[in-house]
């Protein structure tokens, strides 16, 4: 079980690499949820999803790590975990550049408050604003995609109004309903599927996040932008009856 | 050529290996639990042992088969037969067309799988033919079997792998033929393997006391009935932190343990999340799943530590073992 933390060469910073069981491991670039080490992780995913590793089958970003999912059989020499660390050690010593061009921003109407947000009126008591300033804020923050996690296509998005930091509840709703947006501390999250829930529930879109049969599965991905636009309840079923 | 579901059974879902490579979208990966029983059942048919296989829980379904059909069902023990008579496991079976296909009483673990000769013929979604209830997607309409349902099957030449079964089938008074010596494994499949189930060390293991860490390697946990594909949830000592932690969600695997603030430990299973913020103690061994996934709601377990080398050693040498499995099915006689 060796680990290591070694300097990189440029920006690229420490690592830290551990084993997730005999089939997987997880890289691990810092311990606190950032835009910068999101953007490393991002970065070093991308590169061994476009250049994928013999015996790799996953790689699965998240906000501060990277696990590669792979089969140990496809290891011919010695400790499969082992002949792999050494194999991503090198490349990350090489170094692997963060590209932060041509990041897609995606526009995702949402219906605030009322029956698609019924912990708006909170959220707006706790922070000190009123539900109008709330929705203004959520919508001029400049969201990004963390990961996608907890259930499929569920994005944990960054970049929030620090304004809007509200812890999440108390008691998780056993359903939260599809398509809902919501937000705890510095996050904001949206649901693709009906799945129980712990976040502040502010509205809610009509786009389809995850659709099984389409390639890729997901509307949204890690790096992605996301602007919030507050449409009405109208304009949300008008919308909800065209996708 | 169809199978028709006179009873659908407690819960009856196609499953393969797993939807490899979406777990980056937060898609679970799915698939049998018991991953030797599966990739045995194909072997002993002739299928690649990515074809789906039907996973059968506890209460096995009623089955008809429209054609003559080569089977192999493996894992758990359920009582099948046909009318009167039993059918054996762990070995390749041919039925005549119009069988009949029922399970009785459970003998031995929980969750059986039916291979049948040319897969089963299911859209993939996403690669795969494993079916994700909670998502509602894979398999046949992302749901357990249902009573009336039709199963298609691919194409295949079942006459012709085990050619001299089918030839026994044709004069035989028996309603099946089952091959008298089929092929085995070096050693006895996992099911039958003893206690304690191998571990080793999760990323989180020092950060958990040591009556943790000691409970954990020699207490008893009992399975609780609130366990299912997702994940297992044991109760024994409470496994508690040394101090509380600032968790980062991250990625999850097979066999991972997480340990909640209730102290009580959750194995991640085939459904499991793809991420998860729990801190971990420690991870199955991947060899020993199997046993895991055979186990029975209160039913007891004592857990082992060895290391990661070990782990991968055990790896490499079960997938000797499907090997030579695969080349005993290889070199049977056949037209």
């Amino acid at each position: 079980m060796t680990s290591s933390k070694t300097q990189a060469p440029g920006p690229s910073g420490a690592w830290h690499i551990a084993p997730l069981g005999d089939r997987a491991m997880i890289i691990e670039f810092g311990q606190r949820v950032d835009p910068e080490i999101s953007a490393r992780v991002r970065a070093v995913a991308q590169s061994f999803m476009l250049n994928p590793l013999s015996g790799v089958s996953d790689v699965v970003p998240a906000f501060t790590s990277v696990a590669l999912h792979y089969r140990p059989e496809s290891f011919s020499d010695g400790v499969p975990y082992e002949e792999l660390r050494r194999k991503v050690e090198a490349l990350l010593t090489l170094g692997i550049a963060c590209q932060e061009t041509a990041t897609r921003v995606i526009e995702v109407p949402v219906s605030y408050g009322g029956e698609f947000g019924p912990d708006l009126q909170e959220v707006a008591s706790l922070c000190k604003l009123s539900p109008h300033e709330v929705i203004t804020r959520h919508a001029a923050s400049a969201h990004v995609v963390y990961m996608l996690g907890f259930a499929p296509g569920f994005p944990y998005l960054g970049g929030l109004d620090p304004r809007l930091a509200v812890p999440r509840r108390a008691t998780p709703r056993p359903v939260v309903p599809a398509g809902s947006v919501a937000i705890a501390r510095d996050q904001s999250v949206i649901y693709p599927l009906a799945t129980p829930g712990g976040w502040n529930l502010i509205g809610r879109t009509p786009l389809r996040l995850f659709l099984p049969a389409v390639q890729p599965p997901c509307l949204l991905q890690p790096g992605d932008g996301v602007r919030f636009v507050p449409i009405s309840p109208e304009e949300y079923r008008a919308l909800e009856s065209r996708v | 050529m169809t199978i028709e579901i006179i009873k659908p059974g407690a819960l009856s879902t196609l499953q393969d290996l797993g939807r490899v490579g979406f777990q980056h979208f937060g898609v679970p990966v799915s698939g049998v639990m018991d991953e030797w029983s599966h990739r045995v059942a194909n072997l002993l048919v002739g299928n690649p042992e990515g074809e789906a296989t039907l996973e059968i829980t506890l209460m096995g379904p009623s089955l008809r088969f429209t054609r003559p059909a080569l089977i192999a069902i493996t894992g758990a023990d359920l009582s099948p037969h046909i009318g009167e008579h039993p059918v054996p496991q762990e070995t390749p079976v041919f039925l005549r067309a119009g069988s009949r296909l029922d399970f009785g009483q459970r003998v031995a673990g929980l969750r059986a799988y039916l291979a049948i000769h040319g897969g089963f013929a299911v859209a993939t979604v996403m690669n795969s033919k494993a079916t994700y209830v909670r998502g509602g997607f894979g398999g046949l309409e992302g749901r357990a079997l249902r009573k009336g349902d039709v199963l298609h099957i691919g194409t295949g030449e079942p006459e012709r792998v085990y050619s001299p079964l089918a030839a026994m089938l044709r004069t035989g008074p028996l309603p099946f033929v089952a091959l008298q010596d089929p092929p085995k494994s070096p050693v006895a499949p996992p099911a039958g393997w003893p206690m304690p189930v191998r571990l080793i060390e999760g990323q989180q293991w020092h950060a958990f006391s040591l009556d943790a860490q000691n409970a954990l390697r020699n207490a008893e946990f009992r399975l609780t009935p609130q366990s299912d594909r997702m994940g297992f949830r044991f109760e024994g000592p409470k496994l508690l932190l040394r101090e509380p932690l600032e968790m980062i969600s991250e990625a999850v695997a097979f066999g991972t343990i997480q340990v909640p603030a209730d102290g009580c430990p959750i194995v991640l299973m085939a459904d499991r999340q793809t991420t998860g913020g729990y801190p971990k103690i420690a991870s199955v061994a991947s060899v020993d799943l199997p046993v895991l996934a055979q186990m029975m709601p209160h039913q007891g377990v004592r857990f082992t530590l060895i290391s990661l080398e070990q782990a991968q050693q055990l790896y490499l040498a079960r997938e000797q073992m499907i090997a030579a499995i695969a080349m005993q099915v290889k070199v049977l006689p056949r037209r």
